[in-house]
């Protein structure tokens, strides 16, 4: 009887093609618990390795800076850094410092649109709106380093297209001041709330032999104790130069990954004030001529996890291979080892957790081996809310904690 | 592991490559028949605990190469398994999903776009081509334009 249910489920699915990273989930439960859960994804591939064949090989970083919409500095920069391996090229001090600020801006933007969704999903829809609004002026700043307030399509190979202009850096520095400020003030609210403890604490854990057969990167190998980030170990731009830590907690429940995203936040504040102190003079950019034959791969910590380019060029004027992995593609097949004996109501946020994109969440449908009865993400979203108003009752709390501050 | 531990290591498996290449000091691509694949993503995942970061599939001219790529995080270094299919009428090679779960969406997607077969592949289903594309037609090879 599974197989033609499935199918209905397939039909009845909340497809938006508009929205990036479309993935379904199909999880088979056994009353409250999840015993399978299967992903279909490639609702909208778009062929981006093969669309980067035909280009030559400066148009493909404003290519790539479309695979993802909120990653849209890492993956140009791996692409980048792949083909500047292949031609020995080595971009001017002061591109390797824009390139490392312009990255860490992206990271605090999504790491506090994580934070906000997942409180969103868990039921306290004041983190999401104040997360929000301490995320808009990250935004704002990279409109006015690069154009763009996301695809800033600024690093190419050689260096950099736009500088980062000294007049503006006292700005940057005093909205840093205020990221910082709401960041410490957010982490300590979830720090100290004993309703988010209850609520996320050994809530979809992976753990570390889990995180290791499945590759996972990024925070979510990080929440499971694994302390790798390609920043620190295969150095680019210039991390190397810079103080800071890599954030790793052991638990790999959610608690831990959102500990880890919110301290990791923090980080990239120390890492954008000492690069914008640093900061060398001189150009952004070196000219380059040619490319040529050759083999070259590109890393880059992005939010989610290290992104990874391969390119391949025989000395003509486009890559003759080009290969992308997003840290997303090894970090949701790990939800098999996180998910399955979960509760339903904990599904979301265990598949929020590893921050695979927005869509992903909504795309989740539940058969019920007994019944046949099927849940929404509507569905799914209020059994989730229901469980934190249980605890938060529980404990007695009261409903809104955090203060705006 | 350090990069020196890793280089010796390394040698151990020399019987099993065609070669060594060395791009850099943490790029390093060892080539090796098909057959040898398993084996020598084996030594790199179980015996030296590198990472499994991706694999790439590649429509050569006179071949199909196969790439798998493992990162030693402790000394930043990427080693490249390249693993070249002679036959171009019907490449297989074994798969390293049974080895490393993570790998199965990747053989996977190889499968879907270059037509490479991974013998034991637990499951190798569609997973980026649609339902209704046509079989045989992978859109990854080099006869098919963009």
């Amino acid at each position: 009887m599974s197989e033609p249910l499935r199918k209905s489920v397939l039909a009845v699915g909340p497809f938006h093609p508009l929205q990036e990273e479309m993935e379904f989930f199909q999880l088979t439960v056994d009353g409250e618990k999840v015993t399978d859960i299967k992903a279909r994804i490639s609702y909208n591939h778009r062929g981006i390795e093969k669309l980067s064949e035909t280009l030559q090989f400066d148009q493909v970083p404003y290519l790539v800076s479309r695979v993802c919409g909120i990653c849209s500095a890492s993956h140009p920069l791996a692409y980048v850094q792949a083909v500047e391996e292949i031609a020995a090229v080595k971009p001017p001090e002061r591109a390797l410092y824009v390139r490392t600020i312009i990255n860490e801006l992206e990271r605090i933007h999504s790491h506090l649109l994580w934070v906000g969704l997942a409180g969103h999903f868990i039921g306290y829809d004041t983190v999401f709106m104040w997360a929000w609004k301490y995320r808009e002026p990250v935004l704002d700043l990279l409109e006015e380093i690069t154009g763009n307030r996301n695809n800033y399509g600024n690093v190419k190979v050689g260096g950099c297209r736009e500088d980062i202009p000294d007049e503006l850096i006292p700005k940057i520095n005093q909205e840093l001041d205020v990221i910082e400020r709401k960041t410490e003030m957010l982490t300590k609210a979830v720090l100290d709330d004993p309703v988010l403890h209850a609520r996320l604490k050994g809530v979809g854990i992976l753990t570390k032999e889990d995180a290791i057969k499945y590759a996972v990167t990024g925070p979510t190998a990080r929440g499971s104790g694994i302390a790798i980030d390609v920043r620190r170990d295969d150095p680019y731009a210039a991390y190397d130069d810079l103080d800071w830590k890599v954030i790793s907690q052991p638990e790999g429940d959610v608690f831990a990954k959102a500990v880890v995203r919110l301290l990791e936040t923090l980080e990239s504040v120390k890492i954008i004030r000492q690069a914008l102190a640093r900061l060398p003079k001189g150009p952004v950019s070196v000219d380059v001529k040619e490319i040529p034959p050759g083999e070259g791969c590109g890393r880059a910590e992005a939010p989610r996890g290290e992104t990874f380019h391969y390119v391949r060029s025989d000395g003509g004027n486009r890559p003759v291979r080009h290969k992308i992995r997003a840290p997303s593609y090894v970090n949701v097949p790990s939800f098999k080892a996180s998910c399955i004996g979960a509760d339903i109501a904990d599904v979301t946020i265990t598949l929020a957790a590893v921050d695979p994109c927005y869509s992903c969440t909504e795309r989740i449908a539940v058969v019920d081996g007994h019944s046949a009865v099927i849940h929404d993400y509507d569905e799914l979203l209020r059994l989730s809310r229901e469980k934190t108003a249980r605890i938060k009752k529980e404990i007695g709390a009261p409903d809104v904690k955090l203060e705006d501050c | 592991m350090q990069q020196n531990e890793l280089d010796n290591q390394l040698s151990q498996i020399r019987d099993k490559l065609t070669g060594l290449d060395r791009k850099a000091d943490n790029r390093v691509f060892l080539p090796c028949e098909a057959e040898n694949v398993h084996e020598v993503c084996r030594f790199l995942f179980s015996d030296l605990g590198l990472r499994f970061v991706i694999s790439t599939g590649i429509d050569a001219e006179d071949c199909f190469e196969v790439l798998h790529h493992f990162s030693n995080d402790e000394s930043g270094c990427l080693v490249t398994v390249k693993a070249f299919v002679r036959n171009r009428e019907s490449p297989e090679l074994d798969s390293i999903t049974p080895l490393i779960p993570g790998a199965e969406w990747i053989e996977r997607e190889m499968h879907d776009l270059l037509g490479i077969k991974f013998r034991n592949h637990p499951n190798l289903e569609r997973l980026i081509l649609a339902d209704d594309w046509p079989e045989g037609v992978y859109p990854l090879r080099k006869e098919v334009q963009a």
